[in-house]
Parts: structure tokens; sequence; C-alpha cells
């Protein structure tokens, strides 16, 4: 064998590697865009107006909408307490943020049925007082929550742990209140890092599955989803709507992967992600 | 960040309890701890700890035997066998092909490396209701995948070989990425000490390349095992979901709930959770164990 470094496997490795990436994952990609404009563009634009199509976007950016701010404000407060402050017990406060990741999503939806549900430990009370969780937007919302609650604090802490406490420090000295160093000293450092954590937040969020099928009821044109109108639409054989469906999710998914790759081009220094690599 | 601060603030924070000195916490100039703090554990308990406690207390309500009963019913245990045997053997496959896939995109230089580099994301980017129905579509018997398989005699969809290629999908990326740093911070001198030694390309790799990534390839089937455990919108579309053959354990909790049978489905749910979690004490130690013999110096 000659010293030079596995040379003369690279193009078979080259060739295994597009071989595996173009199966996993492009061909998958590919045949979304396919059957979704398999009987052409008016059937696919059909699809997407459809009442039920339009009221499970609508709800889907809804539940968004309200998780992901609720994330990202949790998110900062828990990488301020973390990264900023030395305290007991700091490693067992991130094991449990990091808990959801290692969830199933049916089970992230199963607890708020064991706790909210007709049978749940409140669900009596529920009923008594005529409030609908489970089955309604409140049970969509807390589910969402529970699956994506780690993404914009795992972005940040190690960032800002990285960046010391000392510019916050000197601002302090300097007279400036809590709020003032928060806005003008923290998030500006940490600027590109929250946008990254809340886009993959946001992609999570609107393409969870299994915790939003637990706890929606999967009424059409009420409490499904996107995800779920597309279950609901596949199961129908209504595959043109099933793609067409599924077509926006996988574009969110894709600008978001550009997004992030941009991101980690541009601002690796400034990234949990990009400090990886 | 040296020695010599101009002032005290400057010092770093402490990174360990060093300071601490029976104090629960550091004294610090900075504003809103107990805030933050606040903020953390009330999302913290409302959105992990007071769910997973209903988690945990829900199954007991059928009393001890029956959990036992539940656990041990045929159709749970064959649901659990098919999820754990299959993400274990998904997250053994994904080793040597995301070894490769880290190995070229590290290694070589060619046009359209950044391409293929981000490409290894999507998995974890596309929806996983999309990836079920997309990696169905392509592997029932009438798609492109599915008529390859049937020339060989292979279904792939509606069957447990099924669930592994959606398991192989959702996995491969944890892999690459964990194996991606360590190949592009390794040593190459050494590489290129043990060649000059005369080692062998099959001996470089085996006894100098395969020892330094063994710890980052473990944490990354790690993470595929676990993340594969718990998969359920990328699974049961191309599942078939006949029990006994092809229904994974987070299907069974579904159907248990709509059977309005909270206690099983939350025994069930328990269950996954305990064994998830002793999987991963169990790789942690393996783990553990590696990282210790790659250090330099560490092996014969």
């Amino acid at each position: 064998m000659s010293a030079v470094r596995f040379s003369g496997l690279a193009p078979l490795l080259l060739a295994a590697t597009v071989l595996v990436l173009g199966v996993l994952v492009v061909m998958p990609l590919g045949v979304v865009f396919a059957e979704a404009f398999a009987k052409g563009v008016g059937p696919y634009l059909a699809a997407l107006k459809d009442p039920d199509a339009l009221a499970a976007i609508r709800l889907t950016l809804i539940a968004a909408a309200i998780a992901v701010p609720l994330n990202a404000a949790f998110g900062l407060a828990a990488a301020w307490a973390i990264a900023k402050f030395e305290f007991r017990g700091k490693a067992a406060l991130m094991a449990l943020i990091d808990l959801p990741f290692s969830m199933s999503p049916v089970v992230s939806g199963l607890v708020w049925v064991l706790l909210f549900g007709a049978q749940g430990w409140m669900g009596g009370w529920l009923e008594d007082h005529d409030i609908k969780i489970i089955f309604a937007l409140p049970a969509i919302v807390l589910a969402t929550v529970t699956v994506t609650l780690p993404f914009v604090a795992r972005e940040l802490i190690p960032v800002m742990q990285d960046q010391g406490a000392d510019e916050e420090a000197a601002a302090v000295t300097l007279g400036a209140g809590g709020l003032t160093v928060l806005r003008r000293v923290t998030i500006p450092n940490v600027k590109w890092a929250l946008l990254y954590g809340v886009l993959t937040c946001n992609a999570r969020a609107m393409g969870e599955f299994g915790a939003v099928s637990v706890v929606s009821g999967k009424v059409r044109g009420l409490t499904n989803t996107l995800p779920l109108h597309i279950e609901a639409l596949y199961n129908d054989y209504d595959f043109v709507g099933a793609f067409a469906a599924a077509s926006l999710l996988a574009s969110l998914g894709v600008v978001t992967l550009v997004v992030k790759q941009g991101l980690e081009w541009r601002y690796s220094g400034e990234l949990a992600a990009g400090r990886r690599r | 960040m040296t020695a010599g601060y101009a002032h005290p603030l400057e010092r770093p924070l402490p990174r360990r309890n060093a300071l601490l000195r029976g104090r629960w916490r550091e004294r610090s100039v900075l504003p809103g701890f107990p805030l933050a703090l606040g903020i953390t554990l009330a999302w913290l308990g409302a959105i992990v700890v007071i769910p997973l406690t209903a988690l945990a207390l829900r199954p007991w309500d059928a009393g001890l035997g029956g959990v036992w009963a539940t656990l041990t019913s045929p159709r749970v245990l064959a649901s659990l066998r098919l999820s754990f045997g299959l993400s274990a053997l998904a997250a053994l496959l994904n080793l040597p092909l995301g070894l490769t896939v880290a190995w070229t995109l590290e290694r070589y230089a060619f046009p359209g490396r950044r391409l293929l580099d981000a490409l290894v994301d999507l998995p974890f980017a596309l929806p996983t209701a999309v990836a079920g129905i997309a990696l169905t579509a392509l592997s029932a018997p009438n798609g492109p995948l599915g008529q390859l398989a049937a020339r060989v005699g292979l279904k792939i969809a509606y069957t447990p070989l099924g669930i592994f290629v959606a398991l192989v999908f959702i996995g491969l990326p944890f892999v690459v990425r964990q194996a991606q740093p360590v190949l592009a911070e390794f040593d190459r001198e050494v590489e290129e000490a043990a060649s000059t030694l005369g080692a062998t390309s099959a001996q470089r790799f085996w006894q100098v390349m395969l020892p330094a990534l063994a710890p980052a390839l473990t944490s990354g089937a790690s993470l595929a095992f676990a993340r594969a455990v718990g998969e359920y919108g990328s699974v049961i579309f191309i599942a078939g979901n006949m029990p006994m053959q092809s229904e994974i354990a987070p299907l069974l909790i579904v159907t248990k709930l709509e059977e309005f049978d909270y206690a099983g489905a939350a025994a069930i749910g328990l269950a996954m959770v305990v064994i998830s979690l002793a999987a991963l004490a169990v790789v942690n130690a393996l783990q553990a164990v590696l990282a210790a013999r790659s250090r330099p110096g560490a092996t014969t």
C-alpha cells in the first residue's frame, strides 16, 4: 500500500455519499413536489385553496405564533440565568431543559391528555366549568410548546456562556438597568443565535405531527393543523391534496435550511452550531 | 481573556462551583437572576415537570398488576421489541453510512461539497409527516424504490423493512454531524506518523482513526437511536401498522388513548421513557470508556 492517504478510495467514497444522500434525502424531497404537481398546476392550487386546507394553514400559523414567542422568551430567561450566573443545580436544570428532546412526540402529547383529557386529572373540573383544552387550540399549543421547548435555550446557552458576563457587568457599573442591559448589550450580542434558535423552533412547531395528533381530535377545518391535514388527505387517497399540503411544509423546511446554512457560514463564530464544526 | 484585569469586574465568572463554597450561588453584580430563574423554573414546571409527573403516576391507577399485565401483553411486547430493535439496527447501519458521508465531506474537496453538506440536515428540516408520505410514495410497490426492491424480491413499504428505512433516514444526520468535527480536527501528523512507521491504510483506519472517532460515533448513534425509538410521523405511513408485526410502540400509545385506556397508554409511555434513559446511561458509560481509550498514549 502506498503512503497516500486513502486517495484510491476517494471516488468510491464520493459515489457512496452521493448515493446515500441521493436516495435518503434528495429523492424524498423530490417526490413531494413530483406528486404534488402530478396532475398539473390547477389541481395543486385547488388543493391549497380548499377551505379545510386554509383552515389547517391558519391553525398551524396561530399555534406557532403563540408557541414560538413563549419558548423564545423562556430561552432568553433560561440562558440569562444559566450563562450569566453560577449556582448549584445548573447541570440538573440543563438536563431538564433537554428532556423534551429525548421524549417521543407521542408522549409529549400524551402527558396533556393525562392532565386535561376527559378522564384526566382535571378532566372533570374542566368539563364542569365548560373549558375545552384537549381537542382544541390550547392543547395544540401546549403540545407544540412541549416539543419545541429546548430549541432557543439550547442555542443561546452555549453562545452566552462563551461570551461571559463582562460586558453586562460593565454596563451595570455604568448605571444601566437590567432591561437596558438585556436590550442594548445581551440581545445584540446574541442576535444571530437567537434568530437561528427561533427559526429551528418555528420549523419544528409548524411541522410537529406526533404530539399534536394525540391532542387535536383531528376535526377537519377545526382542529387539524397542516401536518394533520396531510395525514387526513393521504388516508383518503387524495395524493395530490396531501402532497400539495406537504409541499408547503417541505418548502418551509428548505427555506429554514437555506437561512440556517447562510447563518452558519456567515456568523459561525456567533452560533452554537457554528462552533461545533 | 488573559490575566491582568484592569478592574475586578473584568474577572471572568468561575466556570465550576469552585467559588460557591457553601453558598448556593456566586454573588454577581448583574440583576435579574431571581426573575430569570423564576421564569425558567415556572415554565419547566408547567411544561415538563407536572405533565411528566402525570405520566409517572397515572399507570399505577391499574395497580402494579395492571401495569405488569399491560406491559407483558404480547401486542405491547411485540411493539416494544420492534421499536427498540429496529431503532438499534438503524443506528448501527447509520454508523458506516454516516461515517462515509462525514469522511467524504471533511476530507475531500470537490465541487458541490457545501451543497451535499447542507443536504445532510434535510431529515431534520423536513416535517415528519412529510418525510413519512414521501418515503412511502418512494418505496410503495409502484414507487421507484419499491419497484427496484421488488426485482430482488423485497417489499419495503408496509413491512418492518419500511420502518427500518424511515429510521435510517431520520438518524443519519446525527452520526454525520457528530463525526464531522472529529474528522476535521484530527491531527494528520498522527496519521502520517503511523504510515511512516509502516502502517497500511487499513491499519491506519482501524487502529488510528477509528479509536479517535469512536466516542463521537457512539454519541451520534445513541442520539439517532433515541430519536428513532420515539419516532412517529415518518414511520406510521410506511409501517403498515399490523399488530404484532409492524406496529411501533408510539402508535400503540395512540391506539390505547383512542380506547380511553389512559393507564395503559401511560404505562407504555413510561416504559419507553425508562428504557430510553437506561439505554442512554449505558451509552454514556460506554462513551466514557471509549473516550478514555482514545486519548493519546492511552492505547496499547
